[in-house]
């Protein structure tokens, strides 16, 4: 019998579908790769434990003939900065240790009336504040390539999830790159939609005007189908999109056919020369750069002279607004409560926010503070909203003259666990390419593009198109992948190292 | 606390001249919150609702929740914008204000900042001798209310002294408009006249709008009174203080006067006025100090990104012009034209807050002068009883009925004031009360005759009097006409016959 | 440019209700002076003709009907309440006794 662990989640459905299998037996399987395997990887902070009741009952009503969504019966992992009621959600943070929502996020209660199987909260940098998974309060995940590296961040969890197999696809949230730059350093694909076009209720809000939930998968295809379930518009979410949105999985269909590569304009960023990345990322990004040119694509040098501020401007931006996001963590209503005897309710509260926040949190909330406070307002946070603008204005200028732009996802590949972590400035560049994405609202999608020369760890490449155009990324992502994967002669995560005590 | 020394009111007016303004916080009652599709308790569905059973998930800010805009609650802050004078911002947008506290169920309140939806008014105010007065108004902005805390040992309940509070998010979000003037001149030693005036201007146009149930006992309407003196002569302002709590109209009126005797004792001694909230005292009728503006206020605001730009258009604007009111001035104006009253009669009614209820008994059909006695004397007299509003008890219209059956003779005034009585007691229309409490006059001669002729022969002295032309004796059998008429007699007619009678006989 | 200084960051612990202790707020000063030294660039280009942008897709007017939707049950409000009584959140005392 096949292992059901390898198959992509549009081949688990079809042959649930067909009844060859059941989702029992596809939600049974991802369980117990996850009992195998998690323990190394330590992708999950919960697994749900009702997950095969789920499966069963989808079952039973797939028996009984109701028509059921094209993913029903297929097992789902949920970042655990979405709200959930029957698992606890944290965001990673000891604060929120056992919080039980009395209300599902939007994307998690969409994905359940779909008939996903929910198998469990993967794991996050604390209030996905990071780019490698280590600032979770529940101690780090680990990156399936390697087991003593990164598995990017903030939503390490989901990524390494997918990668491993304990899951065939996931749903992550992406403020600076945190769907993005773990799929670049896990081989996987992982999309950030248009701004507004997926619903953020229920989403642990960290920098709200940058915030986006997104789907996480090892195919294009499987991305496209999980945000045709989790998107379009939700009145609970003022920011999301009323535009009909067309099929992302029909977008990905068609493209895997490589006709819309024919007279593609992708633009390269002039700013972004190949001396910024490691050797073996940027050798990944021309080799994929010249399959696509070789099938009829045109590579056009195009100019973004603001996204050098891009890194800035988000550094400003994300932490005044997760500053006051974070305020509600206060021990008066759910959450640590840390009691200081003889105290009044300021001193306890003060206590908490220091015991229940990590280094990095606490760093960030006062740097948003300061950034917010007066005096200081115009110089940093209204800056910081101008470059917005300037870098709005660069893609506009760009996507006059190109379809697409590409960039590698990240700069380097997956770096050693604990090799930035007391570097602050370091780790925050790590998301120099996916930043300038989330200040401007447009989509961007990141899929293997190979494995580095030097260190033979996977590299990402990044599509990035205008606001709405999210099919346009799953159609050029589903034909870049077809030719990449048809150039390897297999997917990329063949050759990953094989996990887990029964292999 | 010591006590505050004060100075005399006419001595501090004349060396310094007051300032005002003032921060008025009306909660609207649409069904639902300003951010959440939670009930909203400044509602009169909600009145009773037990402690946070109307919480939707971001009145208390769950993780993950998110806040929508209630329309309905933005055309009611723009009808108010309107009625208060003001231009509608063609673009408008929230701004969250940052700070801790434990009914702020965020730790930010959404609030408006530099983008308010209504700005650059003026309201006419009417002082009580009929004076109007010019309130220059900077700006109204829609926010949310916080929850409400309870204070739970120490000796009184308040906060100094209490063990421990409890939190109850049933008002968090509930929507609001805050209303801020301009520093107002000129009011001198009016000024505090001028602020009950002003509170009370405030109330008619939000009563007007039905934006609110206004009721300050409630909460519905508060106000935040800023004063502070110059010295005569002097040009730059004083420093303000800001008295919060003022939870109704005679204790603004009250708290205005003591902050102004107040700082003049403490300018006059050469002192300086702390710029800080200070909190009023209805039992002692003066204000202590509350925290003093610090670096803790700084409230970090910056646009909220969760929400958009509120951009009304031309059409909405005009068309909620179009459906406003008459402003409560020009309408005083008006109805006092049309009534004919005199100066203090009309200024009476217009101090008592019943004219909307005299203008709706006049619409209903009673004259201006009998509207005014119903509501002036007897339903005033029993709602001061009751220690309720005049307004609860009685509907104008069924005053209008009642006045009716006293002009066609069914009743006499004494009559109908028991038929009131009865109206108020839920015993049905004064139509209804009149037929179940068998009321009306005895309009029957014959009935009439024949109490009359019982009780002159019962009393043949008066009758022999009244034959002698000692008419005034009459009164006597009168009387004991209408006793055994219990009253539903025509007193008048009851002469008549009596006269005819003793003449007959 | 730097100006962050050990008050500083002291002052902005009050503001974010973080209680800092010496060796964080010496950390947290020297990490914040480097990474505002790196922001701080946003201002070369941020001149006065360029529009803020709060907002990445320009919406406006969004609103919800006035009309009563799903609320929480007394008991989903409190579930995951440090300390309730009488159906309410309970806190200690809000201010020190000298106020
Ligand atoms: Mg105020
Ligand atoms: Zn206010």
């Amino acid at each position: 019998m096949t292992d059901l662990t390898r198959l992509s989640a549009a081949d688990l459905a079809s042959q649930l579908s067909t009844g060859e299998i059941s989702s029992v037996e596809a939600t049974r399987a991802h369980l117990e790769r996850i009992a195998d395997v998690d323990g190394d990887v330590h992708a999950f902070l919960h697994v749900s434990d009702h997950a095969l009741d789920v499966a069963a009952d989808i079952d039973r009503r797939r028996a009984a003939g109701e028509h059921l969504g094209e993913l029903a019966g297929v097992p789902l992992a949920i970042k655990d900065v979405l709200v959930t009621t029957d698992m606890p959600s944290t965001s990673g943070s000891k604060i929120l240790e056992g919080f039980l929502s009395p209300y599902d996020a939007t994307v998690v209660a969409r994905a359940r009336a779909a008939g996903l199987v929910p198998l469990g909260k993967t794991n996050m940098d604390e209030f996905a504040m990071g780019s490698s998974t280590e600032h979770s309060a529940y101690g780090p995940t680990h990156n399936p390539w390697d087991l003593d590296r990164i598995p990017g961040g903030s939503g390490g969890g989901s990524a390494a999830a997918v990668a491993a197999f304990e899951a065939p696809i996931a749903l992550g949230s992406d403020t600076g790159g945190s769907i993005r730059q773990p799929a670049h350093v896990t081989g996987t694909v992982g999309m950030k939609p248009t701004y507004g076009g997926v619903s953020r209720f229920g989403a642990i809000a960290l920098a709200s005007s940058l915030d986006q939930v997104g789907p996480v998968s090892r195919t294009v295809l499987d991305s496209a189908l999980l945000h045709d379930v989790i998107g379009g518009h939700d009145p609970h979410d003022a920011t999301s999109l009323t535009d009909a949105w067309p099929s992302f999985a029909a977008a990905a269909r068609e493209g895997a056919s490589g006709e819309v590569l024919k007279g593609l304009r992708v633009g390269v960023i002039k700013e972004l020369p190949d001396s910024g990345f490691q050797a073996g990322v940027s050798a990944s990004f021309r080799g994929a750069l010249a399959l696509l040119e070789a099938q009829g694509a045109e590579i056009v040098e195009i100019s973004a002279p603001h996204f050098e501020y891009g890194v800035a401007a988000y550094y400003l931006i994300l932490p005044a607004e997760a500053s006051s996001n974070l305020a509600k963590f206060d021990s008066v209503r759910f959450g640590l409560r840390v009691d200081v005897p003889g105290g009044t309710v300021e001193d306890v509260m003060a206590a908490t926010r220091d015991a229940g926040f990590g280094d990095e949190v606490k760093r960030r909330i006062i740097l948003g503070t300061y950034a917010l406070s007066a005096g200081y307002y115009d110089a940093y946070y209204g800056s910081a909203q101008k470059v917005r603008t300037l870098i709005q204005r660069d893609f506009d200028a760009a996507f006059a003259q190109v379809d697409v732009i590409a960039t590698p996802s990240a700069p380097t590949t997956a770096f050693k666990l604990g090799e930035k972590i007391d570097d602050p400035l370091q780790m925050y560049l790590n998301d120099v390419t996916t930043i300038p994405v989330n200040l401007a609202g447009v989509p961007g999608i990141s899929i293997p593009s190979g494995l580095a020369e030097e260190d033979g760890l996977p590299v990402g490449i990044q599509f990035i198109a205008p606001a709405r155009e999210d099919a346009r990324l799953y159609r050029v992502g589903a034909a870049a992948e077809a030719l990449l994967v048809d150039s390897w002669g297999g997917p990329l995560l063949d050759r990953a190292p094989l996990l887990g005590g029964n292999r | 606390m010591a006590k505050a020394a004060l100075m005399d009111f006419d001595e501090a007016l004349k060396l310094y001249e007051p300032v005002l303004g003032f921060e008025v916080h009306v909660e609207l009652n649409t069904e639902t919150k300003m951010f959440s599709p939670a009930g909203n308790p400044a509602h009169a569905s909600n009145h009773d609702a037990a402690p946070n059973t109307l919480v939707a998930p971001v009145d208390m800010g769950l993780p993950g929740s998110l806040p929508v805009v209630n329309e309905t609650a933005v055309r009611f802050s723009i009808s108010l914008g309107l009625a208060l004078g003001c231009q509608i911002a063609p673009s408008s947008r929230f701004a969250r204000k940052n700070y801790f506290y434990p009914d702020l169920g965020k730790n930010y309140q959404i609030s408006q900042y530099d983008e308010p939806i209504a700005f650059e008014g003026q309201v006419q105010v009417e002082l009580t001798d009929g004076t109007v007065f010019d309130v220059p108004i900077e700006r109204a902005h829609m926010e949310e209310d916080a929850g409400k805390l309870t204070h739970v040992g120490g000796a009184t309940g308040r906060i100094q002294g209490a063990e421990y509070s409890l939190v109850d998010y049933n008002r968090a979000g509930v929507p609001l408009v805050e209303i801020v003037t301009k520093p107002i001149f000129g009011a001198e030693d009016r000024a505090p006249e001028l602020a009950a005036a002003y509170v009370r201007a405030i109330r008619d146009i939000v009563l007007s709008l039905g934006i609110s149930e206004a009721r300050m006992e409630r909460g519905n309407l508060r106000c935040d009174a800023n004063v502070s003196l110059r010295p005569r002569g002097q040009e730059k302002l004083g420093t303000r203080t800001e008295t919060k709590n003022v939870n109704s109209m005679r204790s603004v009126e009250r708290a205005v006067r003591h902050e102004i005797q107040r700082q003049a004792a403490i300018l006059a001694a050469g002192g300086t006025i702390t710029q800080e909230t200070r909190h009023w005292h209805e039992d002692t009728g003066t204000t202590s100090p509350g925290r003093p503006k610090s670096d803790a206020d700084d409230y970090r605001y910056f646009p909220e990104p969760d929400l958009l730009p509120v951009a009304p258009s031309r059409e909405l604007i005009e068309g909620l012009r179009a459906e406003l009111p008459e402003p409560p001035t020009a309408r005083r104006r008006r109805l006092k034209a049309e009534w004919g009253f005199a100066d203090i009669d009309f200024q009476g009614i217009v101090n008592a807050g019943l004219l909307t209820e005299v203008d709706a008994t006049v619409a209903a059909g009673a004259s201006p002068t009998a509207a005014r006695k119903w509501w002036m004397s007897e339903i005033s007299r029993l709602a001061n009883a009751e220690g309720v509003e005049p307004s609860s008890l009685v509907e104008p219209a069924s005053i209008a009925a009642l006045q009716k059956l006293v002009d066609d003779g069914t009743l006499t005034d004494k009559l109908a004031r028991q038929v009131l009585e009865g109206v108020i007691a839920g015993e049905g229309t004064p139509q209804e009360v009149v037929d179940a409490r068998g009321l009306a006059v005895v309009s029957d001669d014959g009935a009439l005759i024949a109490a009359i002729d019982e009780a002159l022969v019962a009393q043949s002295d008066v009758l022999a009097k009244i034959r002698d032309g000692k008419v005034q004796a009459a009164g006597a059998v009168i009387g004991a006409v209408m006793k055994a008429m219990k009253g539903q007699a025509d007193a008048a007619r009851v002469r008549e016959l009596v006269l005819e009678r003793a003449a007959a006989l | 440019m730097s100006e962050i200084t050990p008050e500083l960051v002291r002052h902005l612990g009050v503001l974010a209700r973080i209680q800092l202790d010496d060796d964080e707020v010496e950390r947290l000063t020297g990490q914040l002076s480097v990474i505002v030294d790196n922001i701080a660039k946003v201002s070369e280009v941020a001149t006065p003709d360029v529009p803020a942008t709060s907002h990445p897709i320009p919406l406006e007017n969004v609103f919800r009907p006035d009309v009563v939707g799903q609320m929480l049950t007394v008991e989903q409000v409190l579930q995951n309440a440090p300390d309730a009584a009488d159906n309410r959140f309970r806190v200690t005392a809000i201010l020190g006794e000298e106020q």
